[in-house]
């Protein structure tokens, strides 16, 4: 059941919360030890009994499940990692409080890879989720554990966040829809930076309706977030119309190389007669910065987060590891608590900022970034929204990326709207080798609610 | 050979909350580890809001030292581990500063020199390690506070110029409002760097690091000045090192060598926003500037022909400043009321608060200066005022001090202390000039300090030469 159906059981007295609560941790049970979608959970009779005077409000005590890179009261928030691994957040995300605020609470955290790098959920520290479609491959990542929550409808709606696509893909490996809102629509503030210029929360949910539900409760502006947009709140539901009527659509050609195999090119073509049906104008465009992202995201996200992952040093709140002096103390924590992508990751970053090679690596990856930007910016003042896959691939299997290049190459479809700060969903669009195929949409800035109603009338057409 | 010295100074301002967060700015006393929040413990997820009124005392600073305002200003990440500095890095301007240039003209005993400044930028304070017996603990109530380093070219010739410009920038910076600058508590520091410059070359540079009093500048950098020379003199050559200074030992301590040099890996902080300062807000901060202390000098010597020596005592408190120009503007001779405000005022001047009010002194000068009352007796009713608490009208009442100031009285004052005194007066008669002293003394306690001091000495003095 999707999170609108749900409300409007509750609404019209057929369903009650407890009967909610009570079927979703029944799948909590039985999924939970194959997939591991939750580091953490809530206590189902809490939920039911705190539940009761949040009834009036949009979520009526709903359960929301929340990544945990992001900071919520109740329950640790440890990122993946052995250094958070018995870290509570003494404060909680502006997107978690303003989700409490109309109703929700939080049903736990789900798992992720460390800090949020990766594209598999294989580099959680506490073991990996697993696909519910199958559980021999993984769900995608880094929010693995929000979109297998929800594709094994064990959760209603989750929250993720997206650098470099860590909504977008796993959603699409996992059959769910997932939105990575413009950058500064919703707040930073209680989510662990990995790459601040990038990183954004957006929901995860099992509809294009649902998604936006969730994104209308926590966007709008933050004071507690100076990159946050001057953007009201705003609802995102109300003028949802599955409409395409007249509607621009680009498909890049970087975006549909024939290495994405005569499956998914099928599939891609059906979604531009789906498209076109519907009134939409298809066209064929050129991104020709596309390749470039990769690189440039690499050495911008990593030297961000080689900064943002200092404070991780044994001093105040994370795990410990002694040393004799405070030197090999602070040295001895990192070696121990961060796994091999974060500090893969850290070691590229602090290079790329190193004296010397600054202008050579960062300065230049961030005049590419810029490039990038143009480069859409060029693109939409000819089409309307952007079309394309999500991923090259479907779910593959555990073990099969050990090449860390093999694995960031998973990206590469939703890295360059996040380099350009732009809009972008995910919904299913069908099967390849019989698994899940996400079909992405991007937008110029702020253009949720066209990304959103070209979605609905995707969703509405392909199922 | 030349000495050639330059300065970098961090002033800590006096804003209520800290640059980024919240919470409160002023540590001093605190318990530790009480003025923290999830921003300034760099908490995973916390981000930083910068605090706009740290921004409008630092562009006092910068317009006060005729600096360039930058139209647009960067925070950059300092990248370092050390356990005083929860978010691993220090955010601070760096490559785009908030202001560019500027010049400051100080005083060196009496003569005007001046110094040129190469930028002045904001930056974030780090905390505070305390050493116990088996180990360190951390207090991290000061991270976060809103320093400006202001950084000099290298313009003085000299460790006493160098002291003399940090304490007329102390003055500046109160009257700004802008800082208590007490090196004391370390709201203004000082790192210190010098070379010696021969035939127009310049020496190797040697730095100095956290100077805590301006005696502590002076002492190193004169110690840093003797060193070089007897490196040079001994031909030996001079590496780029780091000093600390021991105030107790008055010593130079190697703290680093090139070598180790850290690569703080700067880069522009994602979580800000660029620093926009438009020419309205400029506008704005300009307009609210107080009147600056070399021009206060200046007017002072205009209107009241106040020496400089006394201006400089008066501007070191802002207070103390204000206290007399409030005093000055009611009185019929300005100049004299300096006097009273430094040499009698002043040793009552406690606490915040003065001791009289303005008006209240000014109107015991006032009495003086017109003389209806004696100097002697003005300072017991002040005395008296200022420790009761009463006000000088008040104390005025209570006392009779109408001047004994007919001829007629003070003549017969005079002649009753001479008849008293016969040996005084042989004394005097036998050349000894310190006798009219002792009976002007008498003959003033004979009357209650209420006699006209000048007239009576008039008359002894006649009287004497009578015979």
């Amino acid at each position: 059941m999707t999170l609108t159906e749900v409300r409007a059981g509750l609404a019209a007295h057929e369903l009650t919360r407890e009967e909610v609560i009570a079927a979703l941790w029944e799948r909590i049970a039985a999924c939970e030890p194959t997939v591991h979608a939750f580091l953490s959970l809530a206590d189902p009779d809490r939920l039911i009994a705190d539940g009761e005077p949040l009834s009036g409000l949009p979520l009526s005590g709903l359960p929301i499940a929340i990544k945990d890179n992001i900071c919520a009261r109740d329950l640790p928030t440890t990122c993946g990692s052995r250094m958070l691994q018995r870290f509570r957040s003494p404060y909680e995300a502006t997107a978690v409080a303003r989700l409490r605020s109309a109703g929700a609470q939080v049903q736990g955290k789900t798992n992720l890879d460390e800090f949020a790098m990766g594209s598999s959920t294989e580099h959680s520290a506490f073991g990996p989720t697993r696909n519910p479609h199958d559980p021999s491959r993984v769900p995608g990542g880094s929010s693995g554990g929000s979109a297998a929550a929800v594709a094994a409808g064990e959760a209603l709606a989750a929250l993720g966040s997206d650098t470099g696509g860590s909504v977008r893909q796993p959603a699409a490996l996992c059959g769910v829809v997932g939105l990575r809102p413009t950058y500064g629509l919703v707040s930073r503030y209680g989510l662990v930076a990995f790459a601040s210029s990038l990183d954004t929360i957006g929901p995860i949910a099992g509809c294009v309706r649902d998604a936006a539900l969730v994104l209308s409760l926590v966007a709008g502006h933050d004071p507690l977030d100076s990159t946050s947009l001057p953007v009201p709140p705003h609802d995102y539901t109300a003028d949802l119309r599955p409409d395409l009527r007249g509607v621009r659509i680009g498909v890049p050609k970087e975006y549909v190389p024939r290495e994405l195999g005569p499956e998914a090119l099928a599939l891609v073509e059906r979604w531009r007669e789906v498209a076109e049906e519907l009134g939409a104008k298809v066209m064929d465009i050129t991104l020709p910065t596309t390749e470039y992202a990769l690189p440039t995201y690499y050495l911008i996200a990593s030297a961000e987060a080689a900064a943002n992952l200092a404070r991780y040093d044994g001093v105040r709140y994370t795990l410990r590891e002694e040393g004799d002096r405070v030197g090999a103390m602070i040295a001895r924590t990192r070696a121990v608590g961060f796994g091999p992508e974060v500090k893969r990751r850290i070691a590229l970053g602090t290079f790329a900022l190193s004296a010397g090679y600054y202008d050579q690596y960062y300065g230049k990856a961030q005049r590419v970034r810029t490039l990038i930007a143009r480069d859409f910016a060029g693109a939409f003042a000819e089409v309307d929204l952007i079309l394309g896959p999500t991923s090259p691939t479907p779910a593959f299997r555990f073990g099969e990326k050990e090449d860390p290049i093999a694995m960031y190459l998973a990206d590469v479809f939703t890295l360059p709207s996040a380099l350009a700060g732009l809009p972008a969903i995910s919904i299913p669009g069908g099967t390849v080798g019989g698994l899940p195929f996400g079909l992405q949409l991007i937008g110029p800035r702020l253009s949720e609610e066209r990304v959103l109603s070209a979605a609905l009338a995707f969703e509405e057409a392909l199922n | 050979m030349e000495t050639v010295i330059g300065l970098e100074i961090h002033v800590q301002l006096t804003t209520r909350t800290k640059l980024f967060c919240a919470c409160r700015a002023d540590y001093f006393a605190a318990p530790p580890n009480t003025l923290t929040c999830p921003v300034c413990l760099g908490l995973p997820g916390a981000l930083p809001v910068l605090n706009r009124c740290a921004v409008e005392l630092a562009l006092r600073i910068a317009l006060a030292l005729d600096a360039e305002v930058q139209p647009q200003s960067l925070f950059e990440r300092k990248n370092y581990f050390y356990p005083d500095l929860p978010k691993g890095y220090q955010i601070t301007h760096h490559a785009h500063p908030l202001a560019l240039g500027g010049r400051f003209t100080f005083a060196v005993d009496g003569e005007l020199h001046t110094v040129r400044l190469r930028q002045v930028h904001l930056e974030e304070d780090a905390g505070k390690l305390v050493h116990i017996p088996d180990g360190a603990l951390v207090d991290l109530n000061r991270c976060g506070v809103p320093l400006v380093e202001i950084v000099t070219e290298p313009d003085f010739r000299s460790p006493k110029e160098a002291r003399a410009f940090l304490m007329d920038l102390r003055t500046l910076l109160r009257h700004l409002g802008a800082s208590t600058a007490d090196m004391e508590k370390g709201a203004l520091r000082c790192d210190a760097n010098l070379s010696l410059t021969e035939n127009g070359r310049t020496g190797t540079r040697s730095e100095i690091k956290n100077l805590n009093s301006f005696r502590a500048v002076e002492r190193a950098l004169a110690a840093a000045a003797a060193l070089h020379r007897d490196l040079l003199a001994r031909g030996e050559e001079i590496h780029q090192v780091t000093f600390g200074w021991d105030d107790q030992e008055e010593r130079l301590v190697l703290q680093r060598t090139k070598e180790e040099a850290h690569d703080y890996r700067y880069f522009p902080d994602p979580d800000l926003v660029p620093l926009a300062i438009g020419p309205e807000w400029l506008e704005a901060v300009r307009a609210g500037m107080p009147e600056l202390p070399r021009a206060r000098a200046e007017r002072w010597a205009r209107a009241y022909g106040l020496p400089a020596r006394d201006a400089e005592v008066l501007l070191v408190e802002p207070a103390l400043a204000d206290y007399y120009d409030e005093v000055a503007k009611s009185v019929p001779d300005p100049h004299d009321a300096a006097g009273w405000v430094l040499s009698e005022l002043r040793q009552f001047w406690t606490g915040e608060e003065p001791p009289v009010p303005a008006r209240d002194l000014a109107l015991l000068i006032g009495r003086v200066q017109t003389g209806e009352i004696s100097r002697a007796s003005a300072k017991a009713v002040l005395e008296e005022a200022a420790t009761s608490g009463k006000p000088i009208a008040e104390v005025l009442a209570g006392r009779d001090l109408s001047q004994i100031k007919g001829e007629q009285d003070l003549r017969r004052l005079a002649e009753e202390v001479l008849a008293a005194h016969p040996q005084a007066v042989a004394d005097f008669g036998a050349g000894k000039v310190q006798a009219l002293g002792f009976l002007v003394g008498q003959a003033m306690r004979k009357a209650g300090g209420r006699a006209d001091a000048k007239k009576l000495t008039e008359i002894l003095r006649a009287l004497l030469a009578q015979g």
